[in-house]
């Protein structure tokens, strides 16, 4: 029982939490990018779907970007203990990230429209 | 009580599959917060380990399926253009709303807001899911992992939240038939 509840190391974890956090912060930056410029070549390359719109690939590229990020960070950090605290911070932050960059009125802002 | 095909789908969309994250959400949370050493067995932590793993590796399938009918199957009913010179846009929602300054909003702020945010729920609570996962009974020893599981749980609940508010809100001004 002991040896069942020995500490695992913490990398795992923060290796999801930052790819969490990575992956909603790049659905906020990629959704503010096409919103501040819809006519854009970067916007243009957003449409992989023509029924879905840019929201095909915005959203595809986020979900690409987690597990991507995941798939990167669980290989470097699978046997290690991280700086949980920095680590989940930093997560948390660009969690946030996430969420301001997909509220609309934030593209009005910035677009001073 | 007949729906086609359209409305099958927005209702398997958000009331099925965006229903179950909503309803399932608040039991989640509280079982990962009371997930505390000086308040379980080691016995009792373990048996409620193994049904919160299941209860939120169920809410994150769910809510994945829900982005996925929304974003692939539903919304192109949505944003479909009108072929020129229709007058009834009764089926084109978007066109229907954007037609009319006084519900315009519904899809500039409504719908614009809903569709991007939508994306965080899954991936947030893919996460929690994990880490419940990973440590599991160990979680209980883990404040600040445990902190962290919870932040994002909210966050994924708030998205899930703004997504289903306003998909009830602009079925009821253009519903997708």
């Amino acid at each position: 029982m002991a040896k069942e509840m020995n500490d695992k190391v913490n990398g795992p974890a923060a290796a999801a939490l930052l790819a969490g956090g990575i992956g909603s912060a790049a659905m906020g930056l990629i959704t503010l990018i096409y919103e501040l410029d819809d006519k854009s070549g970067f916007s243009k390359s957003m449409t992989w779907y023509k029924p879905v719109g840019g929201l095909s690939g915005k959203s595809s590229w986020a979900i690409i970007i987690f597990f991507v990020s995941w798939a990167i960070l669980h290989f470097v950090w699978k046997d290690k203990d991280t700086n949980f605290a920095r680590v989940s911070s930093l997560a948390i932050a660009l969690l946030f990230v996430g969420l301001i960059g997909t509220f609309p009125p934030v593209w009005h802002l910035l677009k001073g429209s | 009580m007949e729906m086609n095909t359209r409305e099958i789908w927005t209702v398997v969309h958000g009331m099925v599959f965006g229903f179950i994250f909503l309803l399932g959400f608040s039991g989640a949370l509280y079982a990962v917060y009371s997930l505390k050493s000086e308040r379980l067995t080691i016995e009792g932590m373990k048996k409620t380990v193994s049904i919160i793993k299941v209860y939120l590796w169920g809410l994150a399938i769910s809510v994945w399926a829900a982005v996925f009918t929304g974003a692939w199957v539903v919304y192109p009913w949505y944003r479909a253009t009108p072929p020129e010179g229709t007058t009834d846009l009764s089926t084109f929602p978007r066109s229907f709303l954007l037609a009319n300054e006084s519900t315009a909003q519904w899809h500039e702020f409504g719908m614009e807001w809903k569709e991007h945010v939508a994306f965080l729920a899954p991936i947030a609570a893919t996460v929690v899911a994990f880490v419940v996962s990973y440590y599991g009974p160990q979680l209980a020893r883990k404040v600040g992992e445990r902190r962290a599981v919870m932040i994002f749980f909210i966050v994924a609940f708030i998205a899930t939240a703004v997504a289903g508010m306003f998909g009830a809100f602009i079925t009821k001004a253009a519903a997708v038939r």
